[in-house]
């Protein structure tokens, strides 16, 4: 397939590159007054609180009164590499094994998957697609202080946390070539983008908070436009044993512990996306009606449980983004989650 | 053919809804002939069948309805596995619900079609949800599959990858990931002919086909080229045909 990863023409590119985003860095208004600063937290939508620092938003910004010594354009957006640039070597291989973890997560990382999820179920394109939290904008926003575990993450223990919310898995140790291969993948998508900016299409682009969002709305707008999908219990569907359409909540899906059981980042990330091939046709109102429907059912426990539900909420869910410990429609969740992690082997 | 409908013929009756622009003039008199044929064909299982409708699916597949719908493996072949040649579907192990909701839809006018919809019509929703039942419980195997090509490797890329640039998910995103489709509203493509699939997705484009959950096929059969059509509808041709549902 292609040769040497880096030839002097892609290096050069990647230099002028490089240059040319400085400039626009330093010109345009990144981290405008009021303005949230790029949360890496939020890079793969983990939590409602900023991190108190940021890798972009670079300082130059604020001190940028002169006009700009060049014309400068709009940021285009990044586009990752194509797969056809990926080497035919050691690297590359890497690389394929990570896209593959991305795309069958469960198949390609037994051990540490807990539930019928899969990467690309909530980065669309294998990780590619902007405004569907892209692994390109992610991987140049760490290493980066996260309030969710109070300290600077690496961008693998970041993939950490993914495991051990998002996949109800439990984390490969660092250094596990499932680590590795999946830092790979992200570095390959990202490799030209800028380091430690907020590129165009991070994330997920957050939606004003609304007056209020309401469960029993939600399960009308999830009636008459996820159901069809995700089931009516939500609980997903398989064609034969493989899991086509993700499970939303129960005991398949994602813990209490995810960025995507935080109300706001699962509208968001509906907004944008949902229904498939449909992405932005919901109103915001029903994005977050539907994101508190979805948000308000069981699933299994926080990992991080502390002893009980109340304390646990106390810790880790003290924001009306989470419905963790509280009760809905007679429900008090938290209290009869599924347990956490894989099912133990039989 | 052993139904009597010549492959040329069947195939521009199937596709003429969704091509008959495209073809100009050079259509019309065999389309003109098209919507006939129903009726001709009713009338002629009228004389020749007797009522059987409370005999199950297999009757009225195999010869027809008390009503006056024809024989459906006139068309569909004796196991309902469909005529690529003229673009006739292959019916068997395809999944029950998703197959009456088409008859329904034909009938009702939510899919339009010169040959499908009069036979609906005379189907009663039981005898409908009965040749359902019957098809669905036929084995997929047998389903006629042709030798790949390079149309099938860039078809296989949209149906795995999607062109997400263009707002278009993987095929298989919906239809599973060997095409075995997912419960009663995502049919299977393993295996079934590209003539038919292609005619589809161009009857959603055009609108001739709107019978589809909340426009979910139609918005992504808009983004596709007349070329990414083809191309998609030679890839599913070749997968094997499975069957998704069956719990063993």
């Amino acid at each position: 397939m292609s040769k040497a990863p880096f030839d002097p023409a892609t290096q050069a590119a990647v230099v002028v590159f490089i240059g040319l985003a400085f400039l626009v860095g330093r010109t345009l208004p990144w981290s405008a007054p009021g303005e949230e600063p790029a949360a890496a937290a939020r890079a793969t939508a983990v939590e409602a609180k900023a991190p108190p620092q940021t890798p972009a938003a670079p300082q130059q910004a604020k001190t940028s009164q002169s006009p700009p010594a060049a014309p400068i354009a709009q940021p285009a957006a990044f586009t990752p590499q194509p797969e056809t640039s990926i080497p035919d070597d050691d690297f590359g291989k890497a690389i394929r094994f990570g896209e593959s973890i991305f795309q069958d997560t469960k198949t390609n990382a037994p051990g540490y998957v807990g539930n019928d999820l899969r990467c690309a179920n909530c980065h669309l394109d294998r990780g590619r697609l902007p405004n569907s939290a892209p692994l390109w904008a992610a991987y140049v926003l760490y290493p980066a202080y996260r309030s969710k575990n109070e300290h600077v993450n690496t961008f693998a223990e970041r993939l950490q946390g993914c495991f051990r919310f998002s996949m109800n898995g439990k984390a490969p140790p660092l250094g596990d070539p499932v680590l590795v291969a999946l830092e790979s993948y992200a570095y390959f998508l990202a490799r030209g983008a800028p380091t430690g900016v907020k590129l165009a299409g991070q994330g997920y682009p957050a939606l004003k908070k609304p007056e209020s969002f309401d469960f029993g709305r939600g399960a009308e707008v999830y009636a008459q436009k996820c159901a069809i999908c995700h089931g009516p219990e939500g609980q997903g569907q398989k064609s034969a044993s493989a899991t086509v359409f993700p499970p939303l909540w129960g005991p398949a899906s994602y813990n209490w512990g995810a960025g995507m059981a935080v109300i706001s980042n699962a509208a968001a990330f509906i907004k944008s996306n949902m229904p498939l091939g449909q992405g932005g046709s919901l109103s915001d109102q029903e994005a977050w009606d539907v994101a508190a429907f979805l948000d308000g059912h069981e699933r299994p426990q926080d990992p991080r449980f502390a002893q009980t539900v109340e304390a646990t909420r106390a810790k880790f869910h003290d924001t009306p983004m989470s419905a963790y410990g509280t009760t809905v429609n007679g429900v008090l969740l938290g209290a009869s989650s599924p347990p956490s992690g894989p099912a133990p082997s039989r | 053919m052993r139904n009597g409908l010549g492959s040329p013929c069947g195939r521009l009756l199937m596709s003429a809804p969704a091509t008959s622009q495209a073809r100009g003039g050079a259509a019309h008199g065999l389309c003109a002939f098209a919507r006939l044929l129903p009726a001709a064909l009713i009338a002629a299982a009228v004389l020749t069948s007797p009522v059987r409708g409370q005999d199950g699916g297999r009757s009225i597949a195999e010869g027809g309805s008390g009503g006056g719908a024809p024989a459906c493996s006139s068309c569909h072949g004796q196991q309902g596995e469909g005529q690529p040649d003229s673009g006739f579907p292959r019916l068997s192990g395809l999944d029950r619900g998703y197959l009456t909701h088409q008859l329904d839809s034909f009938a009702s006018g939510g899919r339009k079609n010169e040959i499908m919809g009069p036979i609906a019509s005379a189907l009663t929703p039981e005898e409908r949800s009965a040749v359902a039942a019957f098809y669905a419980g036929l084995s997929a195997a047998g389903a006629q599959t042709k030798p790949s090509s390079q149309s099938v490797s860039a078809g296989g890329q949209l149906a795995r990858l999607g062109e997400w640039s263009n707002g278009v998910p993987p095929c298989i995103s919906c239809h599973g990931p060997t095409g075995a489709g997912v419960g009663g509203v995502f049919p299977a493509l393993a295996g079934q002919n590209a003539t038919y699939i292609a005619n589809q997705l161009n009857a959603w484009r055009n609108g001739e086909r709107a019978n589809d959950p909340m426009g979910l096929m139609a918005a992504v059969a808009k983004r596709l080229t007349e070329r990414q059509i083809e191309e998609v509808a030679a890839f599913f041709e070749t997968l094997t045909p499975t069957r998704p549902g069956a719990t063993p």
